[in-house]
């Protein structure tokens, strides 16, 4: 990965939207004692930046927003997982039931 | 902007982003009309069809599970295990029947000049309203809630965050925490773009087609209308919209249950609990709350009202879900997502008790993938110290464990009594409104909330569940 964004480049910016004492009344305890934050990817406005400066960025919707530049080119990083040895036995066993005495 | 001062303002936000005056539909106290707020701001089932043909919307195929049928049958009494059917759903644009409800949406937004198109939805939902603004040239912003905060993502969400960008729309992303709405007021003020709600009546018009189709489907393969249709149930507007499309086809007569994944003890809003769960939606922790209280989504009248339409309501746990997944891809090659497996679940389940000549349809489907399938779930919760392992399902603890049927037979949906739900909804309703009597208008309109009117006698039965209500305190 590129240390420095250059102005156009796909990025990830992220931004603290409500303080801990900011957050609604009714939320519970473990979630009022952390910030409300956010993530958006967008395109870099600046010449250039690098991680951890503040920046802007204009949105796949096309509105300009700020926030501190975390990611650049950033990655989807969802995957299948690994195999899973007891989902792959549950085929398996209920195809043999179902051919038990066919004639059924 | 302090949260208490934009959330004073959303009635007015609303009205602005969704274009419905919501006061014209109110009666005497709680009492207000819903029927006529679905006639006049909905469309006819008719123009929906055209709407949704126009993007290629609906007229999915129905699939007879012969497979499952057969395994199942082969674990129920004699002349038992009713015939299983699935409404393939993910054959949809972006990949389920979500796009039925975003239809309506978007081209009602399209026609009355709107630039573009929000919703709030960590689910597919975001896909579907992203997809067909993408086909009507409308910019679209969703958000989500979609990490914890450690800054990690759901996976299941993260993919569906994916799939709205593919489709070309801004995803903003946030953490956990119910203040999600807040933001979106800001938005839905700072763009000026219409509200593509899950709870207008245009997104539940939109399902009406879904209840129709698939009752005309099952008679044309088998000469008559489904006994059961199964509905995974979290807002209510699937159970909603599906119920109401087969009582404009005239199957009114078919019982609508709805089925969601246990999740019991998981608390919504926290932190913590939120990346302990293998299910972000089709859950109680969507389910209960909207069927007792449907009052508490984003527009002022939600017109998803689940309790009017249900017929029974059954729980199913995670581990059971992700078997049903294997089951359909390993014996009728089909690979599907969450949603569907839900009621399918449910289905296999609810089928043992029925007869071998009555149908049973499953609704919905929806499209699976990175983030969604159960090796990637069940990767993620053992990651975030979940036990899995193969045992009793019925010795689940959301939050701590997921456990794997380790014989078909073990899959039970454990029903909830519609009663224990009406019962709630009306604490609810005393609470929120600080009042316990009500007038005789207000309970002819309960009656019809709560789905009391085929009893035999509807107002004492309303009596009685509000006695219960009062021990229930």
């Amino acid at each position: 990965m590129d240390s420095m964004a250059k102005k156009g480049d796909w990025v990830k910016i992220h931004r603290v939207l409500l303080e801990p004492s900011q957050r609604a009344p009714q939320v519970p305890e473990d979630t009022a004692r952390v910030p409300l934050e956010m993530r958006l990817n967008g395109f870099l406005l600046e010449e250039t930046a690098v991680p951890g400066q503040e920046v802007g960025i204009r949105t796949l919707a096309g509105r300009e927003v700020r926030g501190t530049l975390v990611e650049i080119q950033p990655r989807y990083t969802h995957t299948f997982g690994q195999p899973i040895p007891e989902l792959l036995e549950i085929g398996i066993r209920a195809r043999a039931l179902l051919e038990e005495g066919a004639e059924q | 902007m302090e949260y208490s001062e934009v959330m004073a303002r959303k009635n007015q936000v609303m009205k602005n982003a969704v274009g419905i005056d919501y006061a014209r539909f109110e009666k005497q106290g709680i009492h207000f009309d819903y029927e006529r707020m679905m006639e006049q701001v909905g469309y006819t089932l008719e123009q929906i069809r055209e709407i949704q043909g126009e993007t290629s919307v609906g007229q999915t195929p129905l699939v007879e599970l012969k497979n499952i049928t057969r395994l199942v049958r082969k674990f129920s009494a004699p002349g038992k295990g009713a015939r299983i059917f699935l409404k393939d759903e993910a054959a949809n644009p972006s990949g389920s029947f979500k796009d039925r409800r975003a239809s309506v949406s978007v081209y009602h937004a399209a026609k009355h000049g709107y630039k573009g198109v929000i919703a709030a939805t960590s689910g597919n939902y975001g896909a579907g309203v992203a997809s067909q603004a993408a086909k009507r040239g409308l910019k679209c912003i969703i958000v989500q809630e979609a990490f914890d905060s450690r800054g990690i993502g759901q996976p299941e969400i993260l993919e569906k965050g994916r799939a709205c960008e593919a489709f070309g729309a801004e995803v903003l992303q946030l953490s956990v925490g119910p203040e999600l709405f807040y933001i979106f007021l800001l938005l839905l003020e700072e763009t000026g773009y219409f509200n593509a709600s899950l709870y207008t009546p245009f997104g539940i018009a939109g399902v009406e087609t879904l209840g129709w189709e698939l009752a005309a489907q099952t008679r044309e393969l088998t000469g008559r209308f489904p006994d059961t249709v199964v509905v995974t149930h979290a807002g209510g507007g699937n159970l909603t919209g599906t119920a109401r499309g087969l009582q404009k086809i005239g199957a009114g007569h078919t019982k609508v249950v709805g089925a969601s994944v246990d999740l019991h003890g998981l608390h919504m809003a926290s932190d913590g609990d939120f990346n302990r769960k293998s299910f972000t939606t089709g859950h109680t922790g969507f389910g209960i709350p909207f069927a007792v209280f449907p009052d508490r989504s984003d527009v002022p009248r939600n017109a998803a009202r689940a309790l009017r339409y249900m017929d029974g309501y059954y729980l199913v746990s995670q581990g059971e879900v992700f078997y049903t997944t294997e089951l359909l891809a390993s014996l009728e090659g089909l690979q599907r997502g969450p949603a569907g497996n839900t009621s399918l679940c449910a289905a296999i389940s609810l089928a043992r008790q029925m007869d071998q000549d009555q149908l049973i349809v499953v609704q919905e489907t929806e499209y699976t993938g990175a983030g969604k399938c159960p090796s990637a779930q069940l990767t993620f919760a053992r990651q975030n110290g979940i036990a899995v392992r193969r045992g009793n399902p019925s010795e689940s603890i959301p939050g701590k464990n997921v456990i794997l049927p380790a014989h078909p037979e073990q899959i039970s949906a454990q029903q909830i009594p519609l009663d224990e739900l009406r019962i709630s909804y009306l604490r609810q309703l005393q609470k929120s409104t600080a009042r316990a009597e009500f007038s005789g208008e207000e309970k002819d309109f309960l009656v019809q909330e709560l789905h009391l009117a085929d009893r035999e006698n509807p107002m004492q039965t309303l009596e009685e569940l509000f006695q219960q209500a009062q021990g229930t305190r």
